[in-house]
C-alpha cells in the first residue's frame, strides 16, 4: 500500500474531525508510563476492565503516558460530558467506587479528585505544581495513547512534516531552526540549527541522523517520559532533520534499561512505516527514509556522541578526539547529525508555529522551555516543563512545593554527574545554559535533585565520583586515573581520615582532570567535587577537622545511642541487630555497645518510638 | 528457562541467529544481546561461534562483551534484582535496600545465589526517580520501597517459584 501526501492529509483531517466530534465521549484513561506501572497501573487497569465489563458499561478504556506528577501515580482520568477529571493515588480497590459513583451515578468522588483538566499546556492551573509550567514538548504526554499513531495524528501530529514536504526547502527549514535559537537539550547546548547546517554542508552522498536516547544521568527521566508518552513527536523531529540535512537513514540509540520506551518506539516506527511516513517512497515524494533502533548495552559513556557512534557500529563505546565532529565524519565515517530526544521533540512545533513563537519564551541566549526531572527531597516530585530563565527558587518552591517534611533546604544538584551542587544563595539564579555554566554547574540533560539537611555533600560528591569512576571507559589517563584518585580521597574524607591539605590537592587534581580529559565524561566528572568544595567547604572541614558528619550520613563518623527516656524496651532493635550489639531486659531501656556496633542503622528503622539517635 | 541445556550454544535457535547475522560485524552488540536472551549468559563457546560467524576477531568479541555492563560471562540467577542507586534513590535510602537484600540473600551485589535463583545487582538509574527508592525484578519496576517491602517482594518471587516447582 502506498499513501501519497494528499491521501495522508485527508486521513489526518478525518482523524482530527473525529476527535473534535468525540471529545465528550465517556472514556477512562490510565497513566501507563514506567512511573505509573511501578506504582501499580497494571492492577488498576485490570480492575477497571473487569469492573466496566461486569457492569456492561460501553465506556472506552485507554492508556496514556506520563503527565508529570509522578508522586500521585496511579493516575486515572475520567472523561464525561463536562470535561476530563483526574483521580490521583488510585489503587485497584478504589476502582469500583469511582466507577459506581462517577460513571453510574454521575457523582464525582471529590476526595480522590486531583482536579479537572484545563488545557494540555497547563492541565491543572489551580495546582502549584502546574501553575508556572508551560508544556510545549510534553503537550501530548498524558493525553494521547502513545501506542496509537491515529491519536497522534488526531492531535495535529505530523502536520509539521506535511508542511515541510509541501512548502519548505531544506534551506528554509534550517533557517527556521536557526532563527528559533533552539540549543541542544542533551546538556552542552550547541545551537541545533548550526549543527544541521554543518551536516548539510558536509560533502558526501550518504548522511545519517541519530537520536541520542541514552539517558544515563542518574536522576534524569525526561527523555524516557517523552519516548513513553509521545514517541511519534521524536520520530517526526528526526524525519524533518533527515529531510533538511539530506539523510536517508536514522538511528535511535536507546539505553536497554528503558524496555517500555523501546517497545513503544518499535510500535511507533512500524505504524509510521504502515502509513508511508518511512520507507522507500515517503508519502509519494520519491524520497527514502528509514529509522532503526539500536539498544544500548549498559555503558554511561555511550551518551557521549563519538562513543555512541562507535557503539552503533558494534564496537566498544569509546570516545575519540574531536574534530572531526560527527557533522563531518560520524557514523561509518559519514556526516552525521546527532541530537537528543528532547531536541528532536521540540522541532515539529517550531516549524508549525514558527521560530518567533518558540523564541517568545526564554532568555537572551536560551530560548524555549526545558523539561526537568524534579526529584529528591522535594515535596512534589515529577516531570516539569518550564520556560528557560525561571529561577531555581521558583522551580523548587513554587512548582516543587518546597522541601519534603518541612526540613531545611540545603542545595540542589543539577545536571547529574556532569553538573554541580548549588547552595541556597544560588536559588535566584535563572536557569539557562550560560548562567549555570558560570556557577560551575551545567544544564546537563535536566535532572534536578533537591537536597535537604539530611544529605551529606561530601558523601554526595563521593557518590558521583563512584559513578563516573566506574563508568570511565579507561581510554584517556586523566579520567581513568584521576576519577579513581578523587574517589579514594573522598572515601578517606568520609571515613574521617585525611590531612588538612587534602582539600587543596583534591581541588587541584579535579581541575587537572577537567582541563585534560578526552571527552565530556572526564571533563565534567570533577564538577560535583569542585562545586561542593566551592559552596559547601565547611562540611568538608567538619569531616576533616572535627571528625564529624553534620548531616549524619557518613557511617564511620556516627555513633548510635538509645535515648533512655524514649525507649520502652520493646526489643525490636535487639531483634534486628545483625551483630548482637544491643542488650537490655524487656520493658527496660536498652543499650548499644559501641565497640560491637557496625552502624548499619537497622535498629533506627526498626524502633517504633524514634528512641535511637545518631 | 530454568534448566538450561549444558551445551546450550548448540541449540538450533542460536545457529539461526548466527546465520541471520553472518558476515555482519556491525551487528555484534545485537547478536550478543540476543545470545544472552537465548542462553542466559555468554559462554565462551558461544563467543567463539559468534566471532567466526560475524567475521570479527575473538579478542574484539571479548572486548565488547566485557565493556558493556549488560553482558555476563557467568551464569545468572533466574531472577535478576536491580536495586537503583541513582541520585534520587541514593538520597532517599536506596543503599539501605541493597544492604538488606544482600543480607537476606546472603550474596554481595553482583553475585548470584548458589541455587541460581537470584542475582543481585546495583544499577545507576532506572529513571523512575519520582517514585524513589526503586528496584527492578526482571522487567518489572517497583517503587516507593522500604527495605522491608523490598524483602517481601523478593520472598514473593521465591514463593511463587516453589509453588510452580511443586505443582
Amino acid at each position: 500500500m502506498s499513501i501519497d501526501l494528499e491521501s495522508f492529509k485527508a486521513m489526518k483531517h478525518e482523524l482530527e474531525e473525529r476527535r473534535q466530534a468525540g471529545k465528550a465521549r465517556r472514556t477512562v484513561i490510565v497513566g501507563m508510563g514506567t512511573c505509573g506501572i511501578a506504582a501499580g497501573a497494571q492492577q488498576v487497569w485490570a480492575a477497571l476492565r473487569q469492573e466496566l465489563n461486569n457492569r456492561g458499561l460501553p465506556i472506552a478504556l485507554k492508556k496514556t503516558g506520563c503527565i508529570g506528577i509522578c508522586e500521585r501515580e496511579v493516575l486515572v482520568d475520567v472523561v464525561d460530558e463536562e470535561g476530563r477529571w483526574t483521580y490521583g493515588d488510585v489503587t485497584a480497590d478504589k476502582v469500583p467506587a469511582i466507577i459506581e459513583s462517577h460513571l453510574v451515578n454521575n457523582r464525582r468522588v471529590d476526595e480522590w479528585l486531583l482536579g479537572k483538566v484545563d488545557s494540555p499546556e497547563c492541565p491543572y492551573p489551580d495546582m502549584g505544581f502546574y501553575r508556572k509550567q508551560v508544556r510545549r514538548v510534553l503537550v501530548r504526554c498524558g493525553f494521547i495513547d502513545p501506542e496509537s499513531i491515529d491519536d497522534y495524528l488526531a492531535w495535529g501530529g505530523y502536520s509539521a512534516l506535511v508542511k515541510v514536504l509541501e512548502s519548505m526547502t531544506p534551506e528554509q527549514v534550517i533557517e527556521e531552526i536557526e532563527r528559533s535559537g533552539l540549543r541542544g537539550r542533551g546538556g552542552a547546548g550547541f545551537p541545533t540549527g548550526l549543527k544541521w547546517r554543518l551536516t548539510r554542508q558536509a560533502p558526501g552522498e550518504i548522511k545519517y541522523v541519530v537520536c541520542n536516547a541514552d539517558e544515563g544521568d542518574p536522576g534524569a527521566f525526561m527523555d524516557r517520559s517523552i519516548l513513553e508518552g509521545d514517541p511519534h513527536a521524536v520520530l517526526e523531529g528526526m524525519m524533518i532533520a533527515g529531510w533538511a540535512i539530506g539523510a536517508q537513514e536514522g538511528y535511535i540509540y536507546v539505553r536497554a534499561e528503558y524496555p517500555l520506551a523501546i517497545k513503544r518506539l518499535r510500535i511507533a516506527i512500524q505504524q509510521a512505516r504502515d502509513y508511508g511516513l518511512l520507507g522507500e517512497n515517503v508519502l509519494g515524494t520519491g524520497r527514502r527514509f528509514e529509522l532503526k533502533i539500536k539498544e544500548g548495552a549498559g555503558a554511561f559513556v555511550c551518551g557521549e556522541e563519538t562513543a555512541l557512534l562507535a557503539s552503533i557500529e558494534g564496537s566498544r563505546g569509546m570516545p575519540r578526539p574531536r574534530p572531526p565532529f560527527p557533522a563531518q565524519k560520524g557514523l561509518w565515517g559519514r556526516p552525521t547529525n546527532i541530537n537528543n530526544v528532547e531536541t528532536y521533540a521540540n522541532v515539529p512545533a517550531i516549524l508549525l508555529h514558527g521560530a518567533d513563537w518558540f523564541a517568545s519564551l526564554g532568555t537572551e541566549r536560551s530560548k524555549g522551555t526545558k523539561v526537568f526531572a524534579l526529584t529528591g527531597k522535594v515535596a512534589h516530585t515529577g516531570l516539569v516543563e518550564v520556560p528557560m530563565g525561571m529561577t531555581l527558587r521558583e522551580i523548587i518552591f513554587d512548582v516543587g512545593g518546597g522541601i519534603k517534611g518541612g526540613k531545611q533546604f540545603k542545595g540542589v544538584q543539577i545536571g547529574g554527574p556532569s553538573g554541580g551542587c548549588l547552595p541556597a544563595d544560588k536559588l535566584d539564579l535563572p536557569i539557562d545554559y550560560d548562567s549555570l555554566t558560570a556557577a560551575g554547574a551545567m544544564m546537563g540533560s535536566g535532572g534536578l535533585v533537591v537536597l535537604d539537611e539530611e544529605t551529606c555533600m561530601v558523601d554526595l560528591a563521593r557518590f558521583f565520583l563512584n559513578f563516573t569512576q566506574s563508568e570511565s571507559c579507561g581510554k584517556c589517563t586523566p579520567c581513568r586515573e584521576g576519577t579513581k584518585r578523587m574517589l579514594e580521597t573522598l572515601e578517606r574524607i568520609c571515613e574521617g581520615e585525611g590531612d588538612p591539605d587534602v582539600l587543596e590537592r583534591l581541588a587541584s587534581l579535579a581541575q587537572t582532570v577537567k582541563d585534560t580529559s578526552l571527552c565530556g565524561l572526564g571533563q565534567t566528572a570533577p564538577n560535583p567535587v569542585l562545586t561542593t568544595i566551592r559552596y559547601f567547604r565547611e562540611e568538608y572541614e567538619a569531616h576533616l577537622g572535627e571528625k564529624r558528619c553534620p548531616a549524619k550520613v557518613c557511617r564511620a563518623l556516627l555513633e548510635f545511642r538509645i535515648l533512655r527516656d524514649a525507649c520502652r524496651g520493646c526489643g525490636a532493635c535487639k531483634k534486628v541487630c545483625p551483630v548482637e550489639a544491643i542488650t537490655g531486659e524487656r520493658k527496660e531501656p536498652h543499650e548499644i555497645n559501641a565497640a560491637l556496633c557496625t552502624r548499619c542503622g537497622a535498629c533506627v528503622e526498626a524502633c517504633p518510638f524514634d528512641a535511637i539517635v545518631r | 528457562m530454568s534448566e538450561r541445556n549444558e551445551r546450550c550454544w548448540e541449540s538450533a535457535e542460536f545457529r539461526d541467529l548466527l546465520r541471520v547475522h553472518a558476515n555482519q560485524p556491525e551487528s555484534l552488540i545485537e547478536v550478543l544481546q540476543k545470545t544472552q536472551d537465548l542462553l542466559g549468559y555468554l559462554p565462551r563457546p558461544a563467543l567463539e561461534a559468534i566471532a567466526q560467524a560475524l567475521r570479527v576477531p575473538l579478542a574484539k568479541v571479548y572486548g565488547v562483551a566485557t565493556f558493556y555492563s549488560q553482558f555476563h560471562l557467568q551464569p545468572r540467577g533466574k531472577h535478576v534484582i536491580r536495586v537503583c542507586l541513582g541520585t534520587a534513590c541514593h538520597v532517599r535510602g536506596g543503599e539501605k535496600i541493597l544492604r538488606r537484600l544482600s543480607e537476606v540473600l546472603g550474596i554481595a551485589p553482583g553475585e548470584t545465589t548458589p541455587d541460581r535463583k537470584f542475582t543481585l545487582q546495583r544499577v545507576a538509574c532506572l529513571g523512575a526517580c519520582g517514585l524513589s527508592p526503586v528496584m527492578m525484578v526482571d522487567e518489572v519496576t517497583y517503587g516507593r520501597l522500604s527495605p522491608q517491602r523490598a524483602v517481601e517482594l523478593v520472598l514473593k518471587y521465591a514463593a511463587a517459584d516453589e509453588q510452580v516447582a511443586e505443582s
